[in-house]
């Protein structure tokens, strides 16, 4: 497989390639390269954070109180299951930049976009993130009965409120707009009657799925012209027996892997493909292994989100953040915090990413994290702030980076590469043509220079 | 080509898939032609309560529904027979007697979302309660009438979703010495000064190029035309003054930007309410008069419009920790010098008939403002902006 191709394959699939890799993988057959990356993603395992402090924290006031914490432990709880879930945030970064299993973290976050969720709850988000991870290349009709009945996604949309007496229609309607058919797919009885048949669903204290049967509406429904007395699960197979379902995740799955402006062939081409038994395994497989993945249009095209940004900066010159914090604040100023997304929708992606500030910011981003560089500009305050707090969290911030950056490993890897290998091996994309003649002109005093050089450049803002 | 026409007509070539749109956007807008007037917009960041801010002090149901928490008829600086300020804002009170203010009551949206982030999104993009866009009316205004990043400036170091457009953005900044400093790396200038637009795609790679070229002159832009303006006019030294401080700055420098934003924060009071909203009242109302007065010395509070709004208003009743929660309807200022209904726009809040959670109802929609801003002060057309036709009320 030439190196083009390699180095597009590893960027949508994963975060891209670093030069050793891609040496030893160029003598390989497209068909097994691609296989093995299957192979790894299977041994994807859960991200889990060590959660025993606060759960003996949780348990005791839960029998001091008998079931009830009082007001002062509640707040305390709740501070510690948010800083967990900064943790969270940093666990999974961390995740991110790991060779194994990549492809399947690459689909976690892809999904995470399309199953949008937060929740401030660390055992319940922890537990929803896993869930993604687990059916990342499984049965997507599996994978929606699951996210249905995760606590953390019942809290997020209202199901837990959601009851025979009243019905709220909130999950059912995102359901069908956000996560299976696109607006317009469906009619405003259609969210009524599947609603009702959402009502009772709940989880226990272990956030295990638990239907509240008094709550339950077992009354006739009738939904998409069907009419029975369907459950929830039921909803779900009729919405998936509609052909849009598998084009409206094959149209998020080509904008995000192949290119943000679909090609309708091929589209139609996966969609019969997924639209068989929503097998993402085998949807995933047959896009790497087309050859209109490979086309020229494909390369380059798309948009790095801030965190493929991030990812991909430290997959060829690993870095460590002394302050976990920092990350934190670069991802909140390119306007994407992991397990913090705007809203139900997700991130709308590819040019969404950028206007004047983020590009700029983004622009120097290797120089803020490879060569000290240095942050003049203070992130927003939050709704919940205090007037203080508000303005304050900008001035606390530290400007300057403390970063650990191994350019050991990166002498080891890329010191003895020509600038040409090393431009080559970062910038995928066209390079402009006028940009292009002003680097042929650089006075270059190492690889470690050009490297913050050609990753400073419009050009690797693109995969 | 008749201004309108030519407006009318790009704004459908852009809903072409296959045009180029941000090359039409960014180059072919003359902005001059537009007029003079600017747009400042406001938001009280967390959601203020409207309740203890415009006060019914006649009303039995706001004394009862808040033991703790309800200002007492002595603390209120009465406007008319059933409403009054909190004390706090005297200035703002004084803009009211002036005919500078009008506070239109029960303003909001169907379906009330009491989520800040999502509230604060419907507010911000002027989207129906269940409609996700990625654009805000402000940017949408940019995309179609400004033409420039500097169009429209927000007081930050960051955008919201209030500023960005479908193909172009505003810019945040607040230190513009800053922002052009941080445009003026010597290794980007050198990328840009061999740039030649000739090249530059209307893919992915152009509009990364374009947004930096943009990026980096609008920072210039910004900059050199505030640089020599010195303010004379002393702001209480608070973050809020600051940011109206350095809008005044812009404004009076003549820069030719047509919508600012700045958003205040704190406003999430859900315990121990009263001394912080007070508080806060008070620093927003002192800053508000000095940034009027400032305008007005340099004869620019004319073709100033300042909006203020909060995402959503709070539960009438108070909550067990002497504060109040999210709620829905609430009212909001307007500010300006010539305004058609001074005062109190329409009716007062019906504390009798709340809705199931114990919140206002809407009676105007949010969006009508926007319409009416739009239509009759920035004299664009608001269906383009908004989507949709709203009523256009009568305050300007």
């Amino acid at each position: 497989m030439d190196d083009k191709n390699l180095q597009h394959l590893f960027l949508r699939a994963g975060f891209g390639i670093g030069y050793n890799e891609l040496k030893s993988l160029a003598s390989k057959r497209k068909g097994k390269i691609v296989k093995e990356l299957f192979l790894n993603a299977k041994h994807a395992s859960p991200l889990e954070l060590d959660l025993s402090e606060l759960e003996s924290l949780r348990k005791a006031n839960y029998n001091k109180a008998k079931g009830k914490l009082d007001a002062k432990s509640m707040m305390d709880l709740k501070k510690k299951s948010r800083d967990k879930v900064k943790e969270l945030n940093y666990a999974w970064l961390v995740r991110l930049s790991e060779p194994s299993s990549v492809l399947n973290e690459k689909m976690t976050l892809f999904w995470a976009n399309v199953f949008v969720c937060r929740d401030n709850n660390i055992w319940h988000i922890q537990q929803y993130n896993n869930t993604l991870r687990k059916y990342a290349l499984g049965n997507f009709r599996e994978f929606v009965k699951a996210i249905a009945k995760e606590p953390s996604m019942s809290k997020y949309l209202n199901n837990r409120q959601n009851v025979k007496e009243s019905p709220n229609e909130n999950f059912a309607r995102e359901l069908m707009e956000l996560f299976t058919l696109g607006i317009g797919n469906y009619t405003e009885n259609d969210i009524k009657e599947s609603a009702r048949a959402f009502t009772g669903w709940s989880f226990n204290k272990n956030g295990e799925y638990l239907l509240k049967k008094k709550k339950h509406d077992y009354g006739v429904k009738t939904f998409m012209g069907k009419t029975g007395n369907f459950d929830g699960e039921t909803i779900i197979d009729i919405i998936l027996d509609q052909k849009q379902s598998a084009r409206f995740i094959c149209t998020k799955i080509y904008t995000y892997f192949v290119n943000p402006i679909v090609d309708k062939n091929h589209l139609e081409e996966i969609t019969n493909l997924f639209y068989k038994n929503y097998d993402i395994n085998k949807l995933m497989q047959y896009i790497f292994n087309s050859n209109w993945f490979y086309d020229e249009d494909n390369i380059g095209v798309k948009i790095k989100s801030p965190i493929e940004l991030l990812v991909g900066i430290q997959k060829i010159v690993p870095i460590e953040f002394e302050k976990k914090k920092q990350q934190l604040f670069l991802q909140k100023m390119m306007g994407q915090i992991l397990l913090n997304p705007p809203n139900v929708a997700g991130w709308a992606g590819d040019r969404n990413w950028i206007d004047s500030n983020t590009l700029m910011f983004r622009l120097n981003l290797p120089s803020i994290l490879l060569n000290n560089g240095v942050i003049n500009l203070d992130e927003k305050g939050d709704y919940k702030d205090t007037y203080e707090k508000y303005y304050n969290r900008k001035k606390s911030k530290t400007k300057f980076f403390k970063i650990n950056v191994s350019w050991d490993n990166f002498e080891n890897e890329y010191g003895n590469l020509s600038l040409e290998e090393l431009k080559q091996l970062l910038i995928v994309s066209k390079i402009d043509f006028d940009t292009d003649s002003f680097l042929s002109n650089l006075k270059v005093e190492d690889n470690k220079e050009y490297c913050i050089q050609l990753m400073s450049l419009p050009e690797y803002q693109l995969c | 080509m008749k201004r309108r026409n030519f407006l009318k007509q790009s704004a459908l070539a852009s809903s072409l898939v296959f045009v180029p749109n941000f090359v039409k956007a960014f180059e072919s807008m003359d902005t001059r032609s537009l007029g003079n007037k600017k747009l400042v917009i406001v938001q009280l960041a967390g959601g203020n309560d409207g309740l203890n801010t415009i006060i019914p002090f006649r009303n039995d149901i706001y004394y009862s529904s808040r033991p703790g928490i309800s200002i007492p008829k002595s603390n209120i600086i009465k406007a008319t027979d059933e409403l009054g300020f909190n004390e706090n804002l005297a200035p703002l009170k004084n803009l009211y007697d002036r005919g500078f203010l009008t506070i239109i009551n029960n303003i909001g949206y169907p379906n009330p979302n009491r989520s800040h982030f999502r509230s604060s999104d419907i507010w911000q993009t002027a989207s129906d309660p269940n409609e996700y866009l990625n654009s805000g009316w402000l940017g949408r205004f940019i995309d179609s009438y400004g033409g420039k990043a500097y169009s429209g400036i927000e007081l930050d170091d960051s955008l919201s979703l209030i500023m960005k457009g479908n193909t172009l953005n505003g810019i945040a900044t607040k230190n513009s010495a800053i922002l052009f400093r941080n445009t003026q790396a010597p290794y980007f200038k050198k990328i840009l000064n061999h740039q030649s637009d000739k090249h530059l795609s209307e893919h992915n790679l152009g509009y990364l190029y374009k947004t930096m070229i943009e990026a980096e002159s609008s920072a210039k832009y910004i900059f050199e035309n505030s640089k020599t303006y010195k303010n004379k006019t002393e702001y209480p030294n608070t973050p809020f003054g600051k940011q109206l401080k350095t809008t005044a700055q812009f404004i009076n420098s003549n820069l030719d930007t047509k919508v600012y934003f700045v958003s205040m924060g704190g406003f999430d009071t859900h315990a121990y309410q009263k001394n912080k909203q007070n508080r806060l009242l008070k620093i927003y109302s002192d800053s508000m008069e000095v940034f009027v007065k400032d305008l007005e010395q340099n004869d620019t509070f004319k073709d100033t419009l300042i909006l203020t709004f909060s995402e959503f208003g709070r539960r009438v009743k108070q909550n067990a920790a002497s504060g109040t929660d999210h709620g829905a309807a609430n009212n909001l200022f307007i500010i300006g010098k010539y305004l058609k209904k001074q005062g109190f726009y329409n009716e007062d809040p019906n504390l009798s008939q709340l809705d199931s959670n114990g919140d206002l109802k809407y009676t105007i929609d949010f969006r009508s403002v926007y319409a009416t801003i739009l239509d009759k002060w920035m004299e664009v057309d608001d269906k383009t902006i908004l989507n949709r036709s709203f009523d256009k009320l009568k305050f300007i």
